[in-house]
């Protein structure tokens, strides 16, 4: 019953438990595969296609892949790592991402990421969308310029908080983060403690009047990258 | 430099070492007369319409990308206005050492620059002289010493800001109600131990000018000189105060026009106009009007405004200024290079003093009070007094934001600048050489302007390209906005 599950994962041996997904078990080997949706405690969702690998040569969202015996998988080939810098750098473009004025600058998984892959530019023209701002709620502020819509607000807020505060509405390129009242954020049962706020990967949902508290050389990936944490489990890695 | 049969078009374009871009025109007529001469602002910003929208704690950090080389003076006016709207009216002394400690920081570093690198080498090597060398790479090769001095004050005040924002450029130290760290014992004791060098680098640079100005004073007096107000804070007691003070005007005389203005209305007493041919706008001392209540901001006008300085060697310096003109104020454009590094000897006195209060490691860093939806922060940046007016919702987005920046208030001083050197040197002479031409940028870069800083046109941009022949006629033309 408990057997152990062997594959590959870059030309190592990796043996994890049965119905965990690739990305779980890399992590326990210490590896780091680079994600933005998965969120340790909250439903899969394999939305945002960083975590994406190859198994058995296909390309899979390793968040919501299962392991399996036998197979093949590659997490770091060049392949991989340009395919998922091509998803990163569209999800710049796509949004409204100043970093250099958002308060998330230095605790933001995307901007981390971006570190972690070396980009300086977008190879991809920006789009400059027009997203709203709602700053109804007294304490929380929702900025969708910043919004990758990983959906980690929506699965925590009715998963974990037991609200629904937070949905998609819109389709295609029109999807939108949305609210559950008309009156926008203010008029919901959003609080200030909800773990739907704190686990926005970036800057979209904040909590109001905190700003730049942390000074710089304090904040999350100052001093190590992204994915330091995991791949530190299995002692030090270069990155 | 384009020219038609008989009258003359000379067009300056860039202005070099200044910030910013910028361009000059210089109207002659058939008998190379000066008919017109103007400094254009050739850029656009629009941060006044962009921050619309945006919470107002975001606004320190934000506005002052307005700016690379004195960011500083934007993130603690927009800081000041911030305290404000969450109603903490009292700093911390923590906090409030620590803005001072970083301000003083900037202002080394930033007059240091313009100095060294900028300025130096008209006055080293003439304003006339070889092109080739007027310039920073000129300067290091001649007199390596000077030019290294200018690198290391420089670099020793971004280490300053970056201790106390975090970051050399675009930090985030000041935040709502105070500031976000303090003074490590170990950061002190490293500033401490360059202390000595760095004054009496600033003193030989204070030397350097001071002598410069009165060796050459027959030369300078005229040059680009002329009668203005004089505006700027001051702290409570008179003193020459750069991060917190009330506002104080004088003409030219030295007659208080205003004084101990508080800031939160300093819109009773100053306006602006905007002018069709520049990005720029005028502001202008409201009980005088437009015409004549223009006046001068920066080193010049705050020397001259001040009763005096808090520092023993700046306030003997002051002393030995004011003697030139009689205790009157001085209106010698060049004379902002001396006043300039009468405040950047200032400045170093003021971080020596700053790091022996231990105030700057204490831990109390932020307060609190009772919320606003208007307020006005105002503060002297290095290039003059600079006005940061912001409201805001229910929602804690702002909805109005207006900059008075340092440049902007010396936008006619400038031109006025620019008209004195052209009708002087150019005024019926046949040839115009680039000499002359680099006359008319040397009393610009007096004022240290920071272009990119101060365009802050409101509304749509406008932009109008004419076709115009040989005889100067329009025979085209396109309008947007």
């Amino acid at each position: 019953m408990n057997k152990t599950v062997i594959f590959l994962l870059d030309g190592e041996v990796i043996e994890g438990s049965p119905g965990k997904t690739i990305l779980e078990a890399a992590e326990d080997a210490g590896k780091y595969i680079p994600r933005l949706c998965a969120y340790k405690g909250l439903a899969p969702h394999g939305s945002c296609r960083v975590c994406t690998v190859l198994v058995n040569g296909r390309p899979q969202a390793s968040c919501i892949q299962p392991i399996a015996d036998g197979i093949v998988v590659e997490s770091e080939s060049a392949e991989v790592r340009e395919l998922r810098r091509g998803v990163i750098e569209m999800l710049f473009v796509e949004g409204n991402h100043f970093c250099m004025c958002c308060e998330k600058s230095g605790n933001c998984e995307l901007q981390a990421l971006a570190y972690r892959f070396g980009i300086t530019a977008p190879r991809y023209p920006y789009l400059f969308p027009k997203r709203e701002v709602d700053a109804t709620h007294p304490y929380i502020l929702l900025d969708r310029n910043r919004c990758i819509q990983c959906g980690r607000c929506v699965r925590a807020s009715r998963d974990v908080d037991g609200k629904n505060v937070f949905q998609f509405g819109g389709r295609g390129a029109g999807k939108r983060i949305a609210v559950n009242a008309a009156g926008g954020l203010g008029k919901t049962d959003a609080a200030v403690i909800d773990q739907a706020i704190e686990v926005c990967p970036v800057g979209a949902i904040l909590r109001k009047r905190v700003g730049f508290r942390v000074p710089v050389g304090k904040r999350k990936f100052d001093h190590q990258p992204i994915g330091s944490d995991i791949e530190g489990k299995a002692g030090p890695t270069a990155v | 430099m384009n020219a038609n049969q008989g009258s003359k078009r000379i067009v300056i374009e860039p202005v070099t070492r200044v910030e910013g871009h910028g361009k000059v025109t210089i109207q002659l007529d058939e008998q190379h007369r000066v008919t017109q001469a103007r400094l254009h602002i050739v850029e656009f910003r629009g941060f006044e319409r962009f921050i619309q929208g945006r919470p107002f704690w975001e606004v320190p950090v934000l506005v002052q990308r307005l700016c690379g080389i004195c960011p500083v003076s934007h993130h603690l006016a927009a800081a000041k206005a911030v305290d404000r709207l969450v109603g903490a009216d009292e700093l911390t002394p923590t906090a409030t050492k620590l803005r001072l400690l970083m301000h003083h920081g900037q202002f080394l570093q930033s007059h240091a620059l313009h100095f060294f690198h900028l300025c130096s080498p008209d006055l080293l090597f003439g304003f006339d002289s070889d092109v080739a060398q007027r310039n920073v790479i000129g300067v290091a090769g001649r007199y390596p010493e000077l030019a290294k001095q200018g690198v290391l004050l420089r670099k020793f005040g971004q280490e300053i800001i970056q201790a106390t924002a975090g970051k050399k450029i675009h930090g985030t130290g000041a935040i709502p109600g105070g500031v976000n760290k303090n003074l490590s014992p170990a950061e002190r004791d490293l500033f401490l131990g360059q202390m000595d060098q760095i004054l009496g680098w600033s003193r030989s640079a204070l030397g350097l000018a001071r002598e410069y100005t009165l060796d050459n004073l027959e030369r300078l007096a005229p040059f680009g000189s002329f009668d203005s107000n004089h505006l700027s804070i001051v702290r409570s007691d008179g003193a020459y105060g750069i991060y917190d003070g009330l506002l104080r005007a004088r003409d030219a005389a030295g007659k208080l026009i205003f004084d101990q203005v508080d800031n939160q209305e300093y819109d009773r007493y100053i306006a602006e106009e905007v002018r069709s041919w520049s990005y720029m706008k005028f502001p202008f001392i409201r009980s005088i009007g437009p015409e004549l209540g223009w006046y001068r901001v920066g080193p010049l006008a705050r020397v001259n405004n001040c009763d005096f300085f808090d520092t023993p060697e700046a306030e003997r310096e002051r002393q030995g200024f004011m003697e030139l003109t009689q205790g009157k104020p001085n209106n010698l454009t060049m004379a902002y290079h001396w006043a300039r590094m009468i405040e950047m000897l200032h400045s170093a006195e003021k971080i020596q003093e700053l790091l022996h209060d231990s105030d700057l490691q204490g831990e109390d860093l932020v307060v609190e009070g009772e919320r606003r939806e208007e307020a006005v922060g105002i503060i002297e940046a290095p290039r003059g007094t600079l006005f940061h007016h912001y409201r805001i919702n229910e929602n804690d987005q702002i909805t109005m934001a207006n900059l008075i920046v340092s440049t902007t208030s010396n936008n006619e001083a400038m031109n006025q600048a620019v008209r004195k050197v052209a009708e002087d040197t150019l005024d019926g002479v046949p040839e115009v050489t680039e000499g002359m031409l680099n006359g008319i940028e040397v009393a610009i870069r007096a004022y240290d302007p920071c272009l990119s800083c101060a365009t802050h046109a409101l509304g749509q941009m406008p932009l109008r390209v004419e076709l115009v022949d040989m005889d100067g006629n329009v025979v085209d033309s396109l309008q947007k906005g």
